[in-house]
């Protein structure tokens, strides 16, 4: 029997490899939170994600909830931030963006849905005083 | 020199093994979600010496949607669940009937249409929460309120135009919104009962 010919099989998944590697962007943060997103109903796609930063709330996951309990906390790259920290992470976050991309800029809230109102309140005046006003709260999309 | 030989061709059966591991690598590290919504845009924050902007608006313009620390909700001066939300907006957004307790309505010209259209132009939804409050039900109602307004985009499409808003040219979704602008308020935070 003759031997298949499997020369075009690189190709194949080189191409199937770039497909992905399109498609995909690189995970920005290792979860340190637990973030079940709420459900709504009336979403929009987030227009770049190259001008947005990201605040995760919730309660700490269940590896890391022996080292700091169950209390909600806020996550700011990869680690804890109380909530008068999100000024500084804001201002070097927006620093960093190319000077084009700045009027774009959005601030994308993943908050667990059994998070109190409070906390988020704090975030939401300190991102008022960064003048980081756009703000999307990341849901997923409800299930009719 | 003797007669010219054939190179032999480069084995490359191990090829399709490398970019496998590559195709492997970049699934692991990478993420596929897209991230999406509900946008919102919040207030400029407050100058020291400015005065208090809430005492200009009317009465009658204002909803006000409060939810306590245990998630029970008031429009107006009602108790209301969270269904309830989407209709009592949509009654106070449009005011059909020009009922004096509800928004005032004003004519205004559309530049789009070319003709004046009744609009409650002052109206302002505000939405009141507790530090105790449940950030799902917020969000549930910050849904319905965006409904509201999408639903009577729609249905103001389909009696102009006889299309859904989804059909409609950048221009008639610009005059929807001259119609029927999103006005919902991100209130300064208030303590009513002691919560976290």
């Amino acid at each position: 029997m003759p031997e298949m010919n499997t020369s075009s099989l690189p190709d194949l998944i080189f191409t199937i490899l770039f497909f992905f590697m399109m498609v995909t962007s690189m995970r920005e943060v290792t979860m340190m939170v637990k973030v079940q997103k709420p459900q709504a109903s009336q979403i929009e796609k987030l227009a770049r994600k190259s001008c947005t930063s990201f605040i995760y709330i919730g309660q700490p996951t269940d590896m890391l909830k022996s080292q700091y309990g169950s209390g909600t906390r806020i996550q700011l790259n990869d680690r804890y931030a109380e909530a008068n920290e999100v000024y500084d992470f804001i201002m070097a976050d927006r620093a960093s963006m190319a000077e084009s991309d700045k009027p774009f800029y959005t601030v994308s809230m993943k908050v667990d849905h059994h998070t109190p109102m409070g906390i988020i309140t704090d975030v939401k005046q300190v991102l008022r005083k960064a003048y980081a006003l756009k703000i999307v709260y990341s849901s997923d999309k409800k299930k009719q | 020199m003797g007669k010219k030989r054939k190179m032999p061709g480069l084995n490359t059966s191990s090829t399709a093994d490398i970019s496998f591991m590559l195709l492997i690598f970049f699934l692991t590290t990478t993420s596929m979600d897209t991230d999406a919504g509900l946008a919102r845009t919040l207030p400029k924050p407050p100058e020291e010496n400015q005065e208090n902007n809430e005492m200009k608006v009317k009465e009658r313009n204002i909803l006000n949607i409060r939810i306590n620390k245990d998630n029970y909700l008031l429009i107006g001066n009602d108790y209301a669940t969270p269904e309830d939300v989407k209709e009592r907006a949509k009654e106070f957004i449009k005011n059909e009937k020009n009922d004096p307790n509800l928004p005032e309505v004003i004519s205004k010209k559309i530049k789009y249409l070319g003709r004046n259209v009744p609009v409650t132009d002052n109206h302002v939804i505000s939405v009141q929460t507790d530090r105790g409050t449940d950030y799902g039900v917020y969000i549930i109602v910050q849904d319905a309120l965006i409904q509201a307004y999408n639903e009577l985009r729609d249905e103001f499409a389909f009696a102009e135009w006889h299309h859904h808003i989804e059909f409609c040219t950048e221009e008639e979704k610009a005059a929807l919104r001259e119609i029927y602008p999103q006005k919902i308020s991100e209130a300064e935070p208030k303590k009513y009962g002691q919560a976290l």
